[in-house]
């Protein structure tokens, strides 16, 4: 029973209609909890006691550098089940994660560079956290630009999936990064096992905009999804009725 | 005599968005010389490099003296000898050098077999030039030199007669008629006919 | 009527008793790349040619004080050595695609990895060790102290063979891309940058007249890590490239 569904995700028709009945949920829920969390952050959580105002910059920049890891991951799982088991379905998906990757990738790094010039007096400092930050937008753009260099896509997506599974030890290295070294980053303080440390009128919001960043990613990656399995099934017959509709 | 066989079963393969190989199937026994035919892109290179397991087929599967080849492809590979297009030779070494570094790479090799392959391919007077300094053809009859050095029984040619002057097409059809007859298997891509007797010989057209 | 005698066709049973060990294919693929640097060398002399001048480039356009260079000087090592390095990668396996001995490689029946671990071993031979023996050479107009400088060929030549290793799997995915080097670079970039880090660390140590012990393990420990697991990878994106 289970193997029919996972065969069925593999069909670039099924998956493109799931797709098109899924965003709609993905998107508006996105948004609405986006909208409450912005608002729970902005105006409802009091300052900070040492940063003061400032420190509203994480309600962006945590999800964000969640997001990017988090993006990757997928994107490198979903290339690691393409490459094994060729399932075209899954390279689709990866392809659709990297530019959304790269964005928050992007997002985290220039919302950090604008926390830390009143945090720490610098845009920016070679500690590992933000190195490996760095070197995961390298991977990204690495990534698509191998894409974008083959012409034939079967080829371009093995290639693509191998360099999207070996870099996936950057992940790991960025979050435990603040563990292992010494570095100007704050240890975390949300996904710590036992209590966390922040108050919960700041960590309410924090945890809303995680979620609303993760919906919103869904929402992003299955419209992609759709447009790309329009892209590489344009020549099969079952795109006319599917298009039509 | 020979308990060669090789088989392809239902092959689909894509290249890009082409359906190249649309569920062809063929059978070869030793002694057999299957020549292929077809207009340029239906898929004559394809089928060879297909066959020698190096492309992945969406269905279908090669089977080697019965078994699939996946299973065991480096001994599939040993029984194997593949000439493609190009020579596979390098400007920079001499005939002799290239064949030692090429062939060797499978099996050990003497000076003695690969002056006697050189011979046996009409290349013996150009042996020890650097490649560079041959012709196309000249090229064409080392690499014959370096199938003959494989002793495989299976060959894999796609168009083994290209850059050859009449006295080398005679050449090749002489040698390939030689290994159908020793029980062997040749699977070649032509553009014209190879003139071998009937007996050995099975065309195969391929549609574009 | 052929006159050529026909040696009999092998079965089975006879081809696999003749198949060469791996490793007798494997210094066969050495030198045959070694042979063909030594008729053309011109491939060997550009890296060395390119790290000369981007060490020269650095004094030249910062500080002619040695006392000041001498602190930049393991960084401007190993970012030349590092550039030198990806310079000389493209050449790798370009070659061989073009002109069909990359696939007669991996129809030869012998391991792909042991082939391509060969091929890396010739390439550090002929672009990390020259550039490992003439670093000091540079490290000295840098300011280094004549103590540091066998220091340095040792830190350098172990980073160049990690480097090498790692580089092979970026110059696999990139065969056949035209002008594939600056997607190489990018590719080979983050595995490269731990090497960097500690590389460029054990030098600086080194220089300074430290123990340099530790950082160098690492970078040893990077290089068996390399070799134990990059030609394996390197093989399967040979592989990917010939479908």
């Amino acid at each position: 029973m289970a193997w029919t569904w996972f065969h069925r995700l593999g069909s670039p028709p099924y998956i493109y209609g799931l797709a098109a009945r899924l965003t709609p949920w993905f998107a508006w829920s996105a948004g609405l909890i986006l909208i409450a969390a912005l608002f729970a952050g902005l105006v409802l959580a009091p300052p900070d006691y040492q940063q003061g105002e400032g420190y509203r910059i994480i309600f962006i920049h945590a999800p964000c550098g969640w997001m990017s890891t988090m993006v990757y991951s997928t994107m490198a799982v979903s290339a690691a089940v393409g490459l094994i088991w060729r399932i075209k379905v899954a390279h689709a998906v990866a392809a659709s994660c990297a530019t959304l990757g790269a964005s928050f990738t992007a997002a985290t790094l220039a919302t950090g560079m604008l926390w830390g010039k009143p945090m720490w007096g610098t845009y920016w400092e070679w500690d590992p956290r933000l190195t490996f930050e760095l070197v995961l937008l390298f991977l990204y753009l690495g990534y698509m630009g191998l894409r974008a260099s083959f012409e034939d896509v079967q080829r371009a997506d093995r290639a693509s999936a191998f360099l999207a599974i070996v870099g996936v030890i950057d992940v790991p290295l960025i979050h435990y990064s603040v563990i292992w070294w010494n570095s100007l980053h704050q240890a975390p303080s949300v996904m710590k096992l036992g209590k966390p440390t922040m108050p919960p009128e700041m960590l309410v919001p924090l945890l809303m905009m995680f979620l609303g960043f993760t919906l919103f990613f869904v929402a992003v990656l299955l419209t992609r999804l759709r447009g790309e399995v329009l892209r590489r099934e344009r020549t099969a017959s079952w795109i006319r009725e599917a298009v039509l509709q | 005599m020979s308990d060669l066989s090789l088989r392809a079963e239902n092959l689909h393969l894509w290249r890009g968005e082409r359906h190249v190989l649309k569920g062809l199937s063929l059978a070869v026994q030793g002694g057999e010389v299957l020549q292929v035919t077809g207009a340029n892109g239906a898929g004559k290179t394809t089928l060879l490099r297909a066959l020698c397991g190096l492309l992945h087929l969406e269905e279908g599967r090669v089977l080697w003296g019965g078994n699939d080849v996946q299973q065991d492809l480096p001994s599939y590979h040993e029984a194997l000898a593949y000439l493609g297009h190009e020579p596979p030779l390098k400007a920079d070494l001499t005939a002799c050098e290239n064949l030692h570094y090429w062939v060797g790479v499978r099996r050990h090799l003497s000076e003695a077999q690969i002056r006697e392959a050189l011979q046996r391919a009409g290349a013996a007077a150009f042996g020890e030039r650097l490649v560079r300094s041959l012709s196309a053809g000249q090229r064409r009859r080392v690499a014959i030199a370096g199938l003959l050095l494989m002793t495989a029984g299976l060959w894999l040619l796609d168009e083994p007669t290209t850059n050859l002057d009449a006295d080398g097409t005679r050449l090749v059809a002489a040698l390939v008629e030689a290994h159908a007859k020793g029980g062997g298997i040749v699977v070649a891509a032509v553009h014209h006919e190879l003139s071998i007797s009937g007996e050995h010989l099975r065309r195969l057209e391929l549609a574009a | 009527m052929s006159t050529v005698a026909q040696p009999s066709v092998p079965t089975r049973a006879s081809s696999a008793a003749v198949r060469g060990s791996a490793l007798a294919a494997a210094r066969l693929v050495l030198l045959r790349d070694l042979r063909l640097a030594f008729r053309k060398p011109e491939h060997i002399v550009q890296p060395l040619a390119f790290f000369a001048i981007v060490t020269t480039l650095f004094p030249l356009s910062t500080t002619p004080e040695l006392s000041r260079l001498r602190e930049i000087a393991p960084g401007v090592l190993w970012v030349a050595a590092l550039l030198s390095g990806l310079l000389a990668l493209e050449f790798l396996f370009r070659d061989d695609a073009q002109d069909g001995t990359l696939e007669q490689y991996a129809l030869s029946g012998q391991s792909l990895t042991w082939l391509i671990l060969a091929k890396t071993c010739a390439h550090w031979l002929l672009t990390g060790l020259p550039l490992a023996l003439l670093a000091p050479l540079a490290g000295g107009a840098l300011g280094a102290p004549a103590a540091a400088l066998p220091s340095i060929t040792v830190t350098i030549a172990i980073g160049t063979v990690a480097l090498s290793l790692v580089g092979a799997i970026g110059a696999a995915l990139t065969i056949g891309v035209k002008r594939g080097g600056v997607l190489l670079s990018v590719l080979v970039l983050p595995l490269a940058v731990p090497i960097l880090i500690f590389g460029s660390r054990a030098t600086q140590l080194a220089i300074a007249g430290e123990s340099f012990v530790a950082a160098l393990e690492l970078l040893g420990a990077m290089a068996v890590l390399g070799v134990t697991l990059a030609p394996l990878a390197a093989a399967a994106a040979v592989r990917i490239s010939l479908e």
